[in-house]
Formats: C-alpha cells, sequence, structure tokens
C-alpha cells in the first residue's frame, strides 16, 4: 500500500477492483465505512461476483473476470475525452511530457520487437529521448505526437465505452456510471483510492492491470495524497516482510537484487544499479545503491567481506534465468532436475496450479522437509485420502520430515502490514508438545550443515562457515538481536564526510536511519528500508502511542513505518509545483521556503526545493510513469489480452492468445483447454470465513462455513439441471472436483461480444486435514502459467466444464 | 479517539443507577458471590494479558491474548481467550470471523506436536527426536549440495549457485524468522527460494 | 467511528449486575429492582458484511461448541440457531423491484431483548427467565426445566431446547461482560461496527445518523426496527427497508406477544397451574413440546377461546 489502512478513511471514493476487501480484509475495510459513514465517501465495487464487498457498495458493475485492463484503459480514455485530468499533476509530476524512441510502436496487439519462437520482445526501442546533455527531451506543451501524452491518449482511443462492454461484459451504463464517479476525483480536492489484491494479481497479465490503475491514479492526481494511492492489499500477515526481506530467488533485502550470471564482477553489477538523474537538478535515489548493498554484505559475512573481494561478491549465487520462481521450481521438479524441498510455513500441494502436477513433481523428490504448526496437505501428499488424494504410497520414495513450529501466541518479533507498518508482537503461550520456534529450526539447519563443512568439508563451503553469527546463545538467536541486525550497526565510528573530525555515530551503535549507512565497510545492515526500526531509541516497532494529531490517520508514534517511518509514499505529490497542498484540508507536507514539513516524514530531501525536484525520486525522471520504457517485459503501456484460457477471442487482438510475453513451459500450452470443449468461464477466491488452508484446522471457522463448494447462476443451474444445495462435477482440461452447488442470483452470465458467459466461482479452502469436511481446491484445475512479469499464477480466470451429479462417491 | 472517554462515556451507560461499587476492591470470591444466579462470572479474571498481532491478513489486527500463568515470570502459559486490542489504531478491537476464532487456531486438534519422518514408500509418519530430524536434514542438504554446487558456468563465471535443493519460505513469520532464514538459505547459495507473495 | 468498546480488564472486579437489579423473574414476584440505564444493541445491515465474525466471537466467548454441518446451498451456516449458535448470519438475495437490482440483505439473527419478554411471561419455571432493569432477558440454566414454552412466547423464534440436557439456550445480551462494564463479544468483534452497543438513548440517536446517510445514498424507506409490538427492544435493527421488515429472512413485520401467553401468564400468576382447565394445560403443553416453533393459527385460536372464557 502507498496509504495506509488507516488512511482510507480520508477518501472520497473507493474503489474495490481485483479484491474484495470486505471478506479478506474486514477490519481493515472499516475504514471504508468510515468513509462512508463520516464524508459521505462512495464505494464502487467491479467485479464477477456481486460479493459481500458489492453487498455494501453504492454502485456494483459486473466485469468478466480477466477483462480489466479493457476496463480501466476504457475509464483512461473517457477522462482524456471527457478532460476529467488533474493537469497541472500530470504536466509537472508525471512523464507525459516526455518524448518516445522513434521506433517504438504497437499494432496488433504486439509492440514492436516480438520473437514469437522466444514468447519474448527485444525492448532497445521501448525508451524516452535521451538530449545530448544526457537529460529526457521534454516537451511542455504536450504538442509533440510521440510524447507520452499523445501515445496514451492514442493506445487508448480503441477502448471506447462499446469496446468495453463487449469484452467485459459489463452494462454500458453501469460502466458510464463508473466513469462518472471516478473522473469527479480528478479535482483537486477530490480524492479516490483504489484497494485491489490477487484479484488483479493471479492473472497472466497481473502487473499490467495495477499499473492500468496505477495510470488513471496519476491521471487523477490520487498518488501521494490522504485518501488515495494504490493500495495493494497483501493477503498473509507478513509476506510484504518476507518480501521487504527478499526471500524471493531474484532479490536481496530492501528490494536490491540477486547479480546475474551476465554481472561477473561487482563493477558490472553496479554499473545498472546507481541510476544517475535524467531531469538537471532531479536527485535518484537509488544512487545510494552501493552504501545499502556493502552494509548488507557486511550484515552477512562482517569481516570475511572486505574491499579486496569486493565485498564477498562471490559468496552470492548468481542467475541464470530471471528467477527461480515457485512455477520455474515445480516444473524443474517435475522433469526429475530437483532432489530437496523445504517449506517453512505453506502447503503448495493446495497452493499452486495444477494439482496433479504438484503430486508429480513431490514424487520425484528425494526428500522434503515441512516446517508448520499445523498440518498440511503437502507434508501429507503421499498419503491416501479416497478420491481427495488418490495416491499409492508405495509408489511414493520420497522421504518426508515434518517439523512442528510454534503459532503467532507461542513467538515474539514483528510483522509488517500492508500499510508497511512493523508491529512489534509478544509470546504469551507455551508450544504444544515438542513445537519449536521457527528461528531456532532455521539456526538449527544452518549450524548442523556448518558443522558437517568443517567437519568434512565440501563445496565452497566460505560462505556457510563464514556467515555472520554473532548471537549470545548461537543455537537460539533471539528476536532482539536478529531485529538489531535488521536495523543495521556502525562496526567502525563514522564520521561526517566534509569533517573528519566530527563524529556521526560511534561504533558498535544501532544506525538512526539509512542515511548513516556506507559504502567502505564501517557500517552493517540486514536491511536498509527497515534501519531506524531499532536504533538507540529502542525497539521502534514496539510503540504503542495511538495518539494521532489533528486525525489524519498517520498514527506516527505507533509502531514503525518503512522507510522512514515515513505514513504516505511519494507524499511530497500532495503538494503542488509551488509545494502547497492540492487541497488545504488534506494537507500532509507543504514547503515553508526552506524545508518541507507536515504530519508525514517527507519523502524527498528536506531541503529540495519543490520547483527544482521532482517527486518521484525512486526514478531517476523524478516523475511518475505512464509509459514504463523496458521495464516490464510485455510492454510499456497494458494491453487487453485474454486469458489464456477464454470464453471469447481477444476483441482488440484477435490473433493473440493470452498475454504474448508470458512464460509458458513446454508441455503446458498443451494442457490449455479451449472454449469449445470447456464453455465456463471460472475463477476462484478466498471466502470471509476462512484463511486459505489454516483456518478449516480451526473448529469454529469450519462451523461456519463447513463444506466446499462453487456458486453459479440460476440461468446455468437450469441449464445443467443443478439444485443449490445439490452436488456437481466441475472439470478443466487438467482436473476434476465434486462441490455442493450453491445457485446464487449473485452471479450473472455476462454478454460479451454478443454472446452469454457463464462464470463458476470456484473457492479455495478445503482439503484432506482439518475441523472442516473434506473437500478439493481450485488448483486441481487451473492451469499452469503466470504473469508475465512475476509469474502469479492465472487462477482468476480460466475454463471449466460442469454437470450435476447424484451425490458423493467417498 | 480518546480510549479513556469512550470507557467514560460506555461506563455511563451500562453502570450507571449503582453507586458504590469499586473496581478492584474485592477480592475474586465476594465478586463471585455478587453475582445474579443468570451470570456467569467473569472468566478472565487474574489472567495474564499479552499484546500480538493476528497472523491472517495483512491488516494486522492488534490482539490481546489472555492465559493462565505467565511466561515472562517463566511459567507455562496457556492461552484461555483472545480478542481484538480496543487500543491498536487500525482495528480499534475488532476482529473478523477468523481472528475472532484464533484460541481454537492455538489449540487446533491437529497443531503439530513432534518431528516426524516418513521413510520412501512408507505409508506412515514416524515420530523422531529433534536430533535425528535435524541431523538428518543437514545430512540430506549437505550431499545434495556437494554433489550438485554450480561453482561456474560453462563461460567460466563464478556463479557460486545450488539448485537442486529449494526453500519455500512462510508467510506469517517473523521479520526477524525471515532474516535469520534468509541467512542460512542465501549463505548455502540456494537460487530456488520464494515465498507466498503469489498465492 | 463509534467509540470503541474498551479491552476486558483481568483485574476482578464487582459485577455491575445483580439479583437487585432485577425487573421480571419468570412464574414469580421480585421487588422492584434498581434502575439502571437502559442499555441496546444496535444492529445496522447496511453496515454489516456478512463477515460472522459475531457468530465465532459469540462461540469462543461463550465456550460453546457447534457441531460442523454441510453446505446445503447457501451461506448461512449453521441452517439455523442452535442451542450452541446464538446467534446467526441470515443471508437473502432480494432483488429490489423499484431498481431492479439485486441487494444482499444479511442480517444478524439472535435474541432480540424485548422490554416485554414474551419468553418470560411464557416460562412456568420460577427463576428460569430473568429481566434486568437494564433491558437484558436472560435465561437462568439451574431453574430451566427445558419445557419449551419459550420458544412459543417468542415473537421472533429464537430459543432453542436441547433435548439431551432439557435447557433452553439463547443470546444472553454477554450478561458476563456488560456486568463488569463491557460491551458484548459480538459487538467488541464486529469489524465495521455495524454492531454497536451502548444506552439505548444513545443507539437511537446514533441511529439517527445512520438513517439519514442511507436516505442520502437513495434508500428512501431507512428506518429503525424497534418493534412498539413487544414494548420496544434492546436489540435494534437499523434497515435499509424498514418498510419491509419481513425481506431480512422474515424478521417479523409486527412481532407481538402471542394471546396464548398472555392467558398463561395470567393462570400462572393469579392462580396456579393447577387452576388452569386440563385440556387447555395439555393441549398447549403438547403444542408448545412437539408442535412447530412457531405458534400456529390454531394456538392463537385456542388463546383467544380461553381468553374469551369460552373453553
Amino acid at each position: 500500500m502507498t496509504n495506509s489502512w488507516t488512511d482510507i478513511k480520508n477518501t472520497d471514493l473507493v474503489v474495490i477492483m481485483g479484491g474484495n476487501a470486505a471478506e479478506a480484509h474486514p477490519c481493515g475495510f472499516k475504514w471504508v465505512t468510515e468513509a462512508k459513514a463520516n464524508r459521505g465517501a462512495k464505494l464502487i465495487v467491479v467485479d464477477p461476483r456481486y460479493t459481500r464487498s458489492a453487498s455494501v457498495a453504492d454502485l456494483y458493475a459486473p466485469i468478466r473476470q480477466g477483462t480489466d485492463i479493457a476496463f480501466l484503459l476504457g475509464v483512461i480514455n473517457y477522462c482524456i475525452k471527457n478532460d476529467k485530468v488533474q493537469w497541472e499533476y500530470v504536466k509537472a509530476f508525471t512523464s507525459a511530457p516526455y518524448v518516445v524512441k522513434a521506433g517504438f510502436k504497437y499494432e496488433d496487439g504486439l509492440f514492436d520487437g516480438y520473437d514469437e519462437t522466444k514468447r519474448d520482445y527485444n525492448r532497445s526501442n521501448w525508451d524516452l529521448e535521451i538530449g545530448p546533455d544526457g537529460n529526457l527531451v521534454v516537451d511542455e506543451t504536450l504538442q509533440n505526437p510521440r510524447c507520452v501524452w499523445n501515445m496514451m491518449k492514442a493506445h487508448v482511443a480503441e477502448y471506447t465505452p462499446e469496446m468495453v462492454s463487449r469484452i467485459c461484459g459489463t452494462p454500458k451504463d453501469k460502466f458510464l456510471k463508473v466513469c462518472e464517479m471516478i473522473a469527479a476525483t480528478s479535482a483537486k480536492d477530490k480524492v479516490m483510492t483504489s484497494m485491489y489484491a490477487l484479484g488483479w494479481t493471479q492473472h497472466s497479465k497481473g502487473s499490467q492491470n495495477i499499473r492500468g490503475m496505477a495510470m488513471l491514479q496519476l491521471l487523477l492526481g490520487n498518488i501521494g495524497v490522504r485518501g488515495g494511492g494504490m493500495n495493494a492489499l497483501r493477503g498473509h500477515s507478513n509476506i510484504q516482510g518476507l518480501t521487504d526481506i527478499g526471500l524471493m530467488s531474484n532479490l536481496i533485502p530492501g528490494y536490491m537484487t540477486i547479480p546475474t550470471e551476465r554481472e561477473a564482477t561487482f563493477d558490472t553489477y553496479m554499473s545498472t544499479r546507481g541510476f544517475k538523474p535524467l531531469r538537471p537538478g532531479q536527485m535518484s535515489f537509488f544512487q545510494n545503491y552501493k552504501k545499502f548493498f556493502v552494509s548488507f554484505q557486511k550484515a552477512m559475512w562482517a569481516s570475511a567481506a572486505t574491499a579486496e573481494n569486493n565485498w564477498a561478491y562471490d559468496y552470492l549465487p548468481k542467475l541464470d534465468v530471471p528467477a527461480y520462481d515457485v512455477l520455474r521450481a515445480f516444473e524443474l521438479m517435475h522433469q526429475g532436475k530437483m532432489n530437496g524441498y523445504i517449506c517453512q510455513g505453506f502447503n503448495p500441494l493446495m497452493s499452486f496450479p495444477n494439482r496433479k502436477k504438484m503430486t508429480a513433481a513431490l514424487s520425484k523428490l528425494k526428500y522434503l522437509i515441512t516446517m508448520d504448526p499445523l498440518e498440511t496437505e503437502t507434508a501429507r501428499f503421499w498419503e491416501n485420502h479416497g478420491e481427495y488424494n488418490d495416491v499409492d504410497p508405495t509408489k511414493i520414495q520420497t522421504e518426508v520430515i515434518q517439523l512442528p513450529s510454534t503459532c503467532f501466541a507461542e513467538d515474539e518479533g514483528a510483522l509488517v502490514n500492508s500499510g508497511r507498518w512493523l508491529q512489534w508482537h509478544w509470546a504469551g503461550a507455551t508450544p504444544p508438545g515438542e513445537a519449536k520456534l521457527d528461528s531456532w529450526i532455521m539456526a538449527q539447519i544452518h549450524l548442523r550443515l556448518k558443522a558437517l563443512y568443517q567437519k568434512e568439508g565440501g563445496a565452497f563451503a566460505e560462505p556457510i562457515t563464514n556467515l555472520h553469527w554473532p548471537y549470545k546463545d548461537p543455537n537460539d538467536p533471539s528476536p532482539e538481536e536478529l531485529a538489531k541486525e535488521l536495523n543495521g550497526y556502525v562496526i567502525e565510528t563514522v564520521t561526517d564526510p566534509n569533517d573528519p573530525t566530527k563524529i556521526v555515530l560511534e561504533k558498535g551503535k544501532q544506525v538512526v536511519g539509512f542515511g548513516v549507512l556506507r559504502d567502505d565497510g564501517k557500517t552493517a545492515c540486514g536491511n536498509w528500508i527497515y534501519a531506524g526500526s531499532f536504533n538507540e531509541a529502542g525497539n521502534n516497532m514496539a510503540r504503542r502511542d495511538n495518539s494521532d494529531v489533528d486525525d489524519t490517520g498517520a498514527f506516527s508514534k505507533w509502531a514503525f513505518s518503512w522507510p522512514a517511518n515515513r505514513r504516505i509514499l511519494y507524499n511530497r505529490a500532495s503538494a503542488d509545483v509551488n509545494g502547497k497542498a492540492w487541497d488545504p484540508s488534506r494537507k500532509l507536507i507543504e514547503w515553508d521556503g526552506t524545508k518541507w514539513a507536515g504530519y508525514d516524514v517527507p519523502d524527498i530531501a528536506p531541503g529540495a526545493k519543490p520547483d527544482v525536484v521532482g517527486p518521484f525520486i525512486m526514478n531517476p525522471e523524478g516523475t511518475a510513469r505512464f509509459f514504463t520504457r523496458g521495464l516490464m517485459r510485455d510492454g510499456p503501456f497494458p494491453v487487453h489480452y485474454e486469458p489464456f484460457e477464454s470464453p471469447v477471442a481477444n476483441a482488440v487482438a484477435p490473433k493473440v492468445r493470452g498475454n504474448p510475453a508470458a512464460r509458458v513451459f513446454r508441455g503446458d500450452m498443451e494442457q490449455f483447454g479451449d472454449a469449445k470443449e470447456f464453455p465456463y468461464a471460472a475463477t476462484s477466491y478466498r471466502l470471509t470465513e476462512h484463511f486459505h488452508f489454516w483456518t478449516k484446522h480451526v473448529q469454529p471457522n469450519a462451523v461456519v462455513q463447513p463444506e466446499f463448494f462453487v456458486e453459479i447462476s440460476e440461468q446455468l443451474a437450469q441449464e445443467k439441471g443443478v439444485k443449490s444445495g445439490g452436488w456437481v462435477r466441475v472439470w478443466s482440461k487438467r482436473g476434476s472436483i465434486k462441490a455442493k452447488a450453491v445457485v446464487t442470483k449473485r452471479i450473472v452470465p455476462l454478454i460479451c461480444d454478443g454472446k452469454p458467459i457463464h462464470i463458476v466461482g470456484i473457492p479455495l479452502h478445503w482439503g484432506f486435514t482439518g475441523a472442516a469436511k473434506k473437500g478439493f481446491g481450485p488448483n486441481s484445475l487451473t492451469p499452469y502459467v503466470g504473469d508475465a512479469n512475476i509469474e502469479t499464477p492465472e487462477y482468476k480466470a480460466f475454463l471449466v466444464d460442469i454437470e450435476s451429479i447424484s451425490g458423493p462417491v467417498a | 479517539m480518546n480510549m479513556e472517554l469512550s470507557r467514560r462515556h460506555f461506563l455511563k451507560g451500562a453502570g450507571a443507577g449503582l453507586a458504590g461499587t469499586t473496581v478492584g476492591a474485592f477480592g475474586f470470591g465476594d465478586i463471585e458471590a455478587a453475582y445474579a444466579a443468570s451470570i456467569r462470572p467473569f472468566k478472565l479474571a487474574n489472567l495474564t494479558e499479552t499484546r500480538n498481532t493476528c497472523p491472517y491478513c495483512s491488516v494486522a489486527c492488534g490482539i490481546v491474548m489472555y492465559s493462565k500463568g505467565d511466561l515472562k515470570k517463566g511459567e507455562k502459559a496457556d492461552i484461555v481467550h483472545i480478542e481484538g486490542d480496543a487500543d491498536h489504531p487500525t482495528n480499534r478491537g475488532t476482529l473478523c470471523p477468523k481472528g475472532s476464532a484464533l484460541l481454537d487456531f492455538v489449540h487446533s486438534e491437529t497443531r503439530l506436536k513432534y518431528p516426524m519422518i516418513r521413510k520412501p514408500g512408507s505409508n506412515k509418519f514416524e515420530r523422531a527426536t529433534w536430533d535425528v530430524a535435524l541431523d538428518r536434514i543437514a545430512r540430506l542438504m549437505k550431499d545434495d549440495r556437494d554433489q550438485n554446487f554450480i561453482a561456474k558456468n560453462n563461460d567460466g563465471t563464478t556463479v557460486n549457485r545450488w539448485v537442486t535443493t529449494g526453500f519455500l519460505a512462510a508467510s506469517a513469520t517473523t521479520n526477524e524468522t525471515a532474516f535469520i532464514t534468509y541467512k542460512a538459505v542465501r549463505s548455502a547459495g540456494m537460487l530456488v527460494f520464494d515465498n507466498q507473495a503469489r498465492v | 467511528m463509534y467509540p470503541p468498546l474498551p479491552n476486558p480488564t483481568v483485574t476482578p472486579s464487582a459485577p455491575k449486575l445483580s439479583d437487585k437489579n432485577l425487573m421480571r423473574r419468570s412464574a414469580s414476584t421480585v421487588p422492584q429492582g434498581e434502575s439502571m440505564q437502559q442499555v441496546a444493541k444496535l444492529i445496522d445491515t447496511s453496515k454489516c458484511i456478512g463477515c460472522k465474525a459475531c457468530q465465532t466471537a459469540c462461540l469462543e466467548w461463550n465456550n460453546l461448541r457447534e457441531e460442523v454441518g454441510v453446505n446445503a446451498g447457501s451461506y448461512t451456516n449453521p441452517h439455523d440457531l442452535t442451542t450452541a449458535s446464538w446467534t446467526l448470519m441470515r443471508f437473502t438475495e432480494w432483488v429490489n423491484p423499484e431498481t431492479q437490482d439485486l441487494e444482499w440483505l444479511i442480517r444478524k439473527d439472535g435474541c432480540m431483548h424485548c422490554a416485554d419478554p414474551g419468553c418470560l411471561k411464557a416460562c412456568p419455571s420460577p427463576g428460569a427467565i430473568v429481566q434486568y432493569t437494564n433491558g437484558i432477558v436472560d435465561f437462568v440454566k439451574d431453574n430451566c426445566i427445558g419445557c419449551g414454552y419459550c420458544v412459543k412466547g417468542c415473537p421472533f423464534n429464537i430459543p432453542r431446547i436441547s433435548k439431551a440436557e432439557g435447557k433452553a439456550y439463547k443470546c444472553s445480551l454477554c450478561s458476563d461482560r456488560v456486568a463488569v462494564g463491557q460491551g458484548p463479544a459480538c459487538a467488541k468483534a464486529c469489524p465495521t461496527q455495524a454492531i454497536v452497543f451502548g444506552p439505548k438513548e444513545d443507539m437511537k440517536k446514533h441511529a439517527e445518523g445512520r438513517i439519514k446517510d442511507l436516505k442520502s445514498r437513495g434508500y428512501k424507506n431507512a428506518g429503525l426496527y424497534d418493534p412498539p409490538g413487544v414494548g420496544g427492544t434492546h436489540v435494534m435493527y437499523v434497515l435499509h427497508h424498514a418498510d419491509k421488515p419481513q425481506i431480512y429472512a422474515g424478521l417479523p413485520n409486527n412481532p407481538v406477544i402471542s394471546p396464548l401467553v398472555e392467558v398463561w401468564k395470567g393462570a400462572v400468576k393469579y392462580a396456579g397451574l393447577a387452576a388452569i382447565g386440563a385440556v387447555a394445560a395439555l393441549g398447549f403443553l403438547h403444542h408448545a413440546v412437539s408442535g412447530p416453533n412457531r405458534v400456529s393459527r390454531e394456538d392463537e385460536e385456542a388463546a383467544k377461546r380461553l381468553a374469551e372464557g369460552k373453553s
């Protein structure tokens, strides 16, 4: 989230699209009801199903799953055509006036440089013109036909209300009503917030769905302001933290990246990271990259990371592919190329697409290790549970070690909420049986592996044997010790670069913030964006002062918000080019003539002059991007692509199937079904009564939503002879499930391209362990393909068939 | 919101007309005796409170856990009730249907209590000690790493990667667990490393 | 935001609700109890997101164990109130005939804590049902004989009888929490404050604000449900369509206590059980124990005849 949960109360319009906040985040949704009750804010819900969010909305518009880009570009088109643009914001704070490089073009659903065999683009033309002075070529008048604004205007022109309705199945009058309400927030004193989640990410073009809304929010001037923003509602309690700390194949904590094998040396690696500013006088934040990187290497390997060995650059593994995401991991496993897999609190058998493939893949492993407080289907993938897990244990040679870990009640530490607040919690219970803290388990695995290397030697042992391990009890590092490492500390006393006699911070002290970090090895920092969370003032994540000056919703003294305790990202953009708030009633920070000050920690250098330094300092342009240059694999502008399994052809690019740049592994393309065989458009989702596969173990939750079901319209039920509460079988090209049917008015057939499209809704919470009734999950049916940029599986749009059956077999 | 104000406001509502009741002036026995026949004695009296965060979604609601026994005093502690923390700015004491039933997560019948090992081809888990389980894991990992570690690629570039064992990190562990996990996984040269961000 | 309910304290405190505050006691008389401020729970159906936090919070606070059931084609789970489920979200898909738009009406069902409680009036067992001067109507398990008359007396079809235990169960408005200055567990939990709890007058005032907001959004019949037929209730609803309570999963339009109960109450109070005509009593008992939960038309007619002395 760019903003916080409590900030949502400041909005005028909430758009829930690509998510279902009332069901998945009920207590965060409270701030929507507050905005409605206290400010008269309106709520729009756009969803294939009339959800519980829709039940309290002012306007509900149905949409066929997988067509969000057409809808959003249609809204952008409406705003441009009707001059509903926050012009001052667009001209000063976005890439609208920059000129796009010659050679870049888009036609028939493809950008230039496409290579069909590689399913990839040569992106060299996807960029902006740079002038001889090294700065961007700019047309402030927006007259140049190749300026970003005019390129975007032309790109969205085909998404007329008629076209949107034809693609999305949204009735035209509803679509126009949505446009009208959204467009009204282009006024300087009106703000819209976007609340989205996996309804946008779990598509083969998930990243571009989000781009679509981000572009719209920029056009309306709604980024960086109170009550505005792009608010990604993270699914899990600390998935924000795990991403911040870089627990992904290609990440280093703080959104730095693991080197690729093309970056053989540290210098090559650094040459593409410390972006130089592209506008006169602009600051580019990532010029600090080396300070963060070297401090991270020092946190990992302490004295083993030296200037001489390039800060132990060789200790980091180098990638040969863009990422070893989970889809690639299970593909490799399926090919028999992996031997071991360790699941720390995760249930891939139920969570990843094409369950048959999951079972086959896990069966090829030599060993599988699971750590969880609860039973998981994954740990028992080899166990026969009748039709719910029809396997033969004698044929599965995988050794499985299941480790019992503690749950929240028994451990201490920080979780990062969706609004980037690091909140500390305390242990209050004795673990059951011999369950152990995850931190203890990880320490044991490392220490035992290290002991084996020390005793036996082996392949490149140094990164393991030299890993910095400064804990009082090496067997059981404490949360405080680890939190202090994440914050960062001074190894050698740091002095002022301009005055070496002036001590900035003494040896041994916790760093105050990331500003103190150095690239000369004098500082160590586990995660630069957490710098300041546990400094000499103490554990700031444990702060519990819930006062809120002027009721802005910032709660600046509660816990710690990364980075630098900032509550709203890009908050410089809440003020105009002279530094005055766009809307005085929503003042956030303002320029007082010499510095930025206000309710929040400024997201800019405190002395950066408003008319010189652009607000989006994470980009070397200093502005926000309508045109993403070559940074996304599938194009600098979003395009409507149908899901890989779609009930209709793509109306704007009939020859293109799915996202042309999405990765498809060999054999998986043949596993995609078509509409002739599988006529119904299915989607999967959470229900408010459950949390993934955890709460089926929780008896009261099993009570309030006991049994697996699918949802269909009354019309489809009638066609298929299905009774509500009766049994159905649903199948795709990859598998088949049985479920109870909930026949509902909340799902209606949508008219797309002139024909009715029936929707089948499939919630995800059941399995073969726990207190709830045994059941299936949507992953028995879903296709094995992910988003072109970040490989999130396409869980939200696929094809199935359905029939009424007499009852369960098991 | 001023919590004290809310409390006073509330007390004025529920307690008006009952002059002379003094909070904390009685021992528990006296209080129990004072209850009307229909009213259950208040079940949280004399328990230990601990502040925690709901482990489910990213709203991260504040919760208060009530236990018999105090962990901080070195006692065995058993949670008997959990509810929302009214002092928390985001949830203000509220909880969703999952958060409201957290007690039954803590005490779920399917909580894992002991390390278990399932041998190849077996149809059952067998209990193991932590030492046996952890030593076995270290052995399996080292053997695989030593056998399949790639120090240099075909071009002779140093790549130092291990991609035949993967690690899938959780979504509800603390930052601190995440960091120690990062250290242990990355120092071994592992690249098949992902988390639950996508599902 | 309505002021949140405070956290429970672990410091033992004297209950603010005791036998001194009784207003009524079933099949017996009590001295007029010390008066208290009237409390109420206000349930705003227009803010309710049907999440069922109230259901799980109720199960946990009251140490109730409901059975894991099945899906019967609806989100309403369990399918009805039970001896363990004292509150239940009832889901209704309703197409508004004026707009042709679907509305998903979600109503938290449970005891309404009537000012004029039919259950208490029907109850023949001394002290099995009590009413406090703050408005809470509570069941006293030790005094309950499980006869089921309370079910007949209730115009909202709320109490449920455990055949195994021979006891009646329903929402207590968390009298144990209210007694120590807190609010009901469901109200504390409710994520959107669709449930709020406090002095009844404050609740009515809060409802006015909600109704104004709803009217501004086009719900011209938005209103408060505080039915006079039972003397008003200590659980009230804000309804978007207050002119049609029935569309909310059968919320009675004009709930009243069955005349049968009035007769019964009169008989118990003035003459005692033995004075009632044997035939009438047996007939009543038969219906009460083995008949449908709702008072039938025959019951009503029988009661009228009894009341008019025509039996």
